[in-house]
């Protein structure tokens, strides 16, 4: 079988629709392809002439996996462009939020969506009902840990309603925080106890050199909520508000999302490798042991192990949380005095599944003329089918279903959000 | 229904968070996958459609291609029930802000190659193309009405889902009214229950994303949003959201053009 096409015409376990294909030529991969067929929902267009007040709770709706990321982003950018500097409380508590959305998207995707490739089940559900019941219901039981943060801080899992561009609607009680506290204390073993899960998967040994881009935060925090400049493995080093003039989007065939890539020169990869890679240091004692303990080492360049990555990205966010909710006193008022003006402003987050750049003009009276989203997985779209062509080229004499499957295994690495991308997935091999 | 009822979640243009709501149900999932057998569940499992008929089918996402206008019919044909689940299926969802505008225009907005792009001219509620038996409301929907609803199909009753307004929720958690004491804009009294009047407690107005209730009277709400100072595009903004194309809103909306 030299001349083939692996094609899937419909990815599972992902959050949206998408397909990709694999065509082989006298035994070699010649090309690959990640096709995005989630409907486009045109939010950049219908974003004009909307309120600058609207926008977070408007792109939240881009993806209900990751509203808050699409919340965090666009505050920030509409603060830049209103020339209002929020405070140290108002930040503490949206990355608090962020805590949540990390560990409850993080542990939906690593324990229902890619363990089942590295143990061979169909889903999680089957994973359950064949003796990995215990490990299923800790990832529910932690997952958890992580909605009830979103709700109490956020309103509500799910598009939560507590976001607001200047800051709160509403500061949380400290005595329902302090509740909150107790779950997450108990969270801490969960934690520990998932990463080895994950750390004890069988990994393909395959490693790439990626080139690797994530946000850097002021204070010297582990990058999530408020990226100020924007990093690489190769030595860039520049402030979020150039994004543009280093990352461009191309609009590519038989694709409803546009594809990211750097200006000076092809893919790149956002999400927990770069977070990790490039901001080791900046982990907390017990989630550096836990990399240590699950054999991570300082650089992880195997992508299959991003799940670990995950893990131990979790393990952080609950012991951050932990963290911001000892260190929180109520608030009032919850959000800064806005004065609607024209004005340009970007915002850089990291999504769970990679940065999130937003930009936004606004009108004299404060409403959007002209809105830019750049997410996660539409950056990192280019590197998936880089990843298809060369992590696959040496398997392909094995049977097409094991070719599919670790196809399939490799797009989830990434966590692909199709959703957010449509700006994704269906395998076809084609070998002629 | 005999044996286990087979259940398939299905997708149209959506942000997945209404089905996400399904898995975001920690304490029963395990449960519900005991009760129901689930066929298809594409975000979840990566079992396919194996083309057979369905006891239930979940749908999430509006109709904005030529492709869902003809999938929505194919799984009619294959369902014993169609639910629709959040504001996307049951209105039209945000989307539908896309109704009345130039497509080309949407779409040179976004896209280099507006070429590549198939799409419709509207997006549109799964009840303007098939049969539904049973809507539930929500951007996303509510957990609790999510429950309720497979308890109650499961039981072969109807859900209760009240229909009546958030206002009322929001008098029976005891809110203090944050249009009267603080004149923000608020739906709250012509929106459908079902989030327990959540952004009240939180000290802001409803912003509608469980659409309109029965027979609201949106006139006198807009009446009442005008005497607090909004001006006619507020106005029409507020009606023009997550259910921009439910009548109701629709035609207050258009009321204030
Ligand atoms: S109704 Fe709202 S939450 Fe549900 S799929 Fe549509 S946009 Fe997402």
């Amino acid at each position: 079988m030299t001349d083939t096409t692996i094609k899937v015409d419909m990815l599972a376990r992902v959050e949206g629709e998408g397909a990709f294909k694999v065509v082989v030529r006298e035994g070699k991969i010649v090309g690959t392809e990640f096709r995005i067929f989630e409907p486009p929902r045109f939010f950049e267009a219908f974003l004009r002439g909307r309120d600058h007040s609207e926008a977070p709770d408007i792109t939240a709706r881009i993806c209900g996996i990751c509203p808050v990321a699409y919340q965090m982003s666009s505050v920030q950018a509409m603060e830049m462009a209103l020339g209002v500097e929020v405070s140290q409380p108002i930040k503490n508590l949206r990355r608090l939020l962020y805590c949540g959305e990390w560990i409850e998207s993080h542990i939906l995707h690593a324990a229902m969506l890619h363990a089942p490739d590295f143990l061979g089940y169909a889903s999680a559900i089957d994973m359950a009902n064949d003796g990995h019941a215990d490990a299923v219901k800790l990832a529910l039981d932690y997952k958890k840990i992580g909605n009830s943060i979103v709700t109490l801080v956020g309103g509500r899992e799910i598009h939560p309603i507590n976001v607001k561009v200047g800051g709160w609607w509403k500061a949380p009680k400290k005595r329902d925080m302090m509740k909150l506290r107790e779950d997450l204390l108990r969270a801490l073993d969960m934690a520990d106890a998932f990463v080895d899960f994950t750390a004890a998967l069988p990994f393909p040994d395959k490693e790439r050199d990626y080139t690797m881009v994530c946000i850097e935060e002021p204070n010297g925090r582990y990058p999530m909520y408020e990226g100020t400049r924007l990093i690489s493995n190769r030595g860039m080093d520049i402030p979020a508000t150039a994004f543009n003039d280093h990352f461009d989007e191309h609009h590519v065939k038989q694709s409803n999302a546009l594809q990211g890539r750097m200006k000076a020169g092809g893919a790149y990869l956002t999400g927990p490798l770069p977070r990790y890679n490039l901001a080791y240091d900046k982990l907390s004692e017990r989630a550096k042991a836990a990399a240590e303990r699950s054999g991570l080492g300082r650089e992880v360049k195997n992508p299959y192990r991003s799940i670990v990555v995950r893990a131990v990205e979790s393990l952080f966010a609950v012991e951050e949380a932990i963290r911001l909710i000892e260190d929180y006193e109520e608030f009032d008022p919850a959000a800064m005095e806005i004065t609607p003006r024209a004005g340009t402003g970007m915002g850089a987050s990291e999504a769970p599944r990679g940065m999130l750049f937003h930009q936004y003009t606004l009108e004299e009276d404060g409403s959007i003329a002209k809105a830019q989203i750049v997410p996660p997985t539409a950056q990192n779209q280019p590197s998936i089918e880089e990843d298809l062509a060369e992590l696959i080229a040496d398997e392909l004499d094995r049977p097409h279903d094991e070719i599919q499957w670790l196809c399939e295994q490799t797009i989830r690495n990434y966590d692909p959000c199709i959703s957010c991308a449509t700006h994704f997935l269906d395998l076809t091999i084609d070998r002629g | 229904m005999t044996g286990r009822p087979r259940l398939a979640v299905w997708k149209f243009s959506s942000c997945d968070g209404c089905q996400l709501s399904l898995l975001d149900c920690e304490d029963e999932v395990l449960a519900v996958a005991g009760a129901i057998e689930i066929a298809y569940f594409p975000e979840a499992t990566r079992r396919e459609d194996d083309g057979g008929h369905y006891d239930i089918s979940f749908v999430e996402g509006s109709v904005t291609t030529p492709h869902e206008a003809e999938a929505i019919k194919d799984i009619r044909a294959r369902s014993t029930t169609v639910i629709t689940l959040g504001a996307c299926a049951t209105s039209g969802g945000i989307q539908a802000l896309k109704n009345g505008a130039s497509t080309k225009d949407f779409i040179d907005a976004v896209y280099a190659h507006p070429e590549f792009i198939d799409t419709l001219d509207t997006a549109t509620p799964i009840s303007d193309h098939v049969k539904v038996d049973f809507e539930l409301r929500g951007c996303p929907i509510s957990k609790t009405h999510l429950i309720e609803l497979i308890a109650a199909t499961l039981a072969g009753r109807a859900p209760q889902t009240p229909a009546h307004a958030t206002c009322i929720e929001c008098k029976m958690a005891g809110h203090v009214c944050v249009m009267v004491a603080e004149g923000k804009p608020c739906l709250g009294p012509v929106t459908h229950a079902g989030c327990g009047a959540l952004c009240p407690g939180y000290a802001r107005g409803c912003y509608g994303c469980f659409g309109p209730k029965e027979t609201p009277n949106t006139a006198a709400l807009s009446a009442r949003l005008a005497e607090n100072g909004a001006d006619r595009r507020q106005i029409r903004r507020l009606y023009s959201t997550y259910n921009t194309n439910a009548p109701a809103f629709r035609e207050e909306a258009k009321a204030h053009d």
